[in-house]
């Protein structure tokens, strides 16, 4: 792990690329670093988030700032500003199942080809995937999804890089943490070793490629 | 007593002690205000937590405990917090005893449909896919029909939110079952007749030689 500022960080995130976010309706989610690529204005991102938030807060203020051309997500109906962009085909929407959303990133973060769940059968998130049939059940194929960077809020981070979380701010946090090529990690506290007991690290330090410095 | 109030406290009802429940937004979440207080029902809320408490007093919010649309409440003694991926393995391993949603269209086999209006709304479908396919019962709580237009249909125009029949709806004008795979009129509500249900009912239904009335 390599302690690192927001503004370094987010200039190692490429226009166009693949970006996971935590957070749930803006809940849990990296706030600075989202400041820090509205600023920077990098375009064309395909994001991979739970949801749209709302306007203001969150991934939010990406779809704000237009920057979001590829939208892989569960629910965007309380951000009017996304629902617009994805009605106009300003981005392109993949709605997922939210069980199904976080298998994915899962599998993607485990080694895993995917998932089989009966989630979607018989609906329209069927269309175009395979069904295989387990002692009689019918179940989607849904392939893993990873991305090339991972954006996690953390409630404790210490020196090292462990994590742990509060309340429902964990989320997509350490599902997302496991299935990207780079991880970068904001933390409302920055702690010394020790301070987090091993029983209560959540994500593991070795996950963590770059934590965000205070201030 | 108002359409909301009616459903919600009938919808009550049917919650035993040590059930783990969740429920979806709008009228759904209303239920949880006339579940009788010894009643111990755990509430999920699916962003991870069992054990939502009510919204907390001025001043006490905190901004990491929230509810799924992400407003502020508290958590009872008792309460867990869990990633996203034990969250939605509670809802389709089965191990959710009930779940209420609300809907656009339920139809005469149960099949329900909540989650996209095409061309017009598509909010997604969040968490009612998978709450659907996994929880132990599942019972929509709806009005009974909407702008004059049933929402209890022959067969569902919207996208399903499930291959999956539903347990129970209930209505501002009745409780509809699905014995046998047909929609059945099991209760009315106060004051509302059979002929009254029938009336607005877009779906063919079922009447049993004795259909009661609503206890709320």
């Amino acid at each position: 792990m390599k302690a690192v500022s927001v503004e370094e960080a987010v200039a190692m995130i490429p226009a166009g690329a693949s970006v996971m976010v935590g957070g749930f309706m803006g809940v849990g989610t990296p706030e600075r670093l989202l400041d820090e690529i509205t600023r920077q204005r990098k375009s064309g991102l395909s994001l991979i988030c739970n949801d749209a938030a709302i306007p203001g807060k969150g991934v939010g203020k990406l779809f704000d700032a237009a920057l979001v051309s590829r939208l892989t997500a569960t629910h965007i109906g309380l951000n009017p500003k996304a629902q617009q962009q994805m009605l106009a085909n300003q981005i392109n929407v993949d709605l997922v199942p939210q069980g199904t959303f976080v298998e994915r990133i899962r599998a993607g973060g485990c080694g895993l080809g995917g998932v089989l769940t009966p989630t979607g059968v018989g609906t329209l998130v069927a269309e175009g995937k395979r069904q295989i049939e387990v002692d009689g059940r019918p179940f989607l194929l849904e392939t893993a999804l990873r991305a090339q960077f991972a954006l996690v809020h953390a409630f404790l981070a210490d020196y090292l890089g462990n994590l742990s979380y509060a309340l429902t701010s964990r989320n997509f946090n350490p599902i997302m943490a496991m299935a990207a090529d780079t991880v970068i990690v904001t933390a409302e506290h920055i702690v010394p070793v020790g301070v987090i007991a091993p029983d209560h690290v959540v994500t593991p330090a070795p996950l963590v490629d770059y934590l965000i410095t205070n201030g | 007593m108002d359409a909301q109030t009616i459903i919600a406290r009938r919808v009550a009802k049917e919650l035993r002690s040590g059930d783990l429940v969740n429920l979806g937004i709008g009228i759904p979440t209303l239920v949880a205000n006339y579940v009788p207080p010894d009643l111990k029902v755990f509430f999920q809320s699916e962003n991870g937590l069992i054990g939502t408490g009510p919204i907390p007093e001025q001043g006490m919010a905190h901004p990491t405990l929230t509810d799924a649309g992400g407003r502020p409440i508290s958590a009872l003694p008792g309460a867990s917090t869990f990633d996203s991926a034990m969250s939605f393995g509670l809802i389709r391993g089965g191990h959710v005893d009930v779940t209420v949603l609300g809907g656009l269209q339920v139809d005469a086999q149960g099949h329900l449909a909540n989650w996209m209006i095409p061309g017009k709304m598509v909010p997604g479908m969040g968490g009612a896919m998978d709450l659907v396919s996994g929880a132990k019962r599942v019972i929509v709580a709806m009005q009974h029909a909407a702008k004059g237009k049933s929402k209890i249909v022959p067969r569902c125009s919207l996208p399903l939110t499930s291959a999956r029949a539903v347990n129970l709806v209930v209505t501002d004008m009745a409780v509809i079952g699905f014995p046998d795979g047909r929609a059945t009129l099991l209760e009315t509500a106060p004051g509302v007749g059979i002929g009254e249900v029938m009336a607005v009912t877009e779906a063919e239904l079922v009447v049993p030689d004795k259909v009661p009335e609503m206890k709320i």
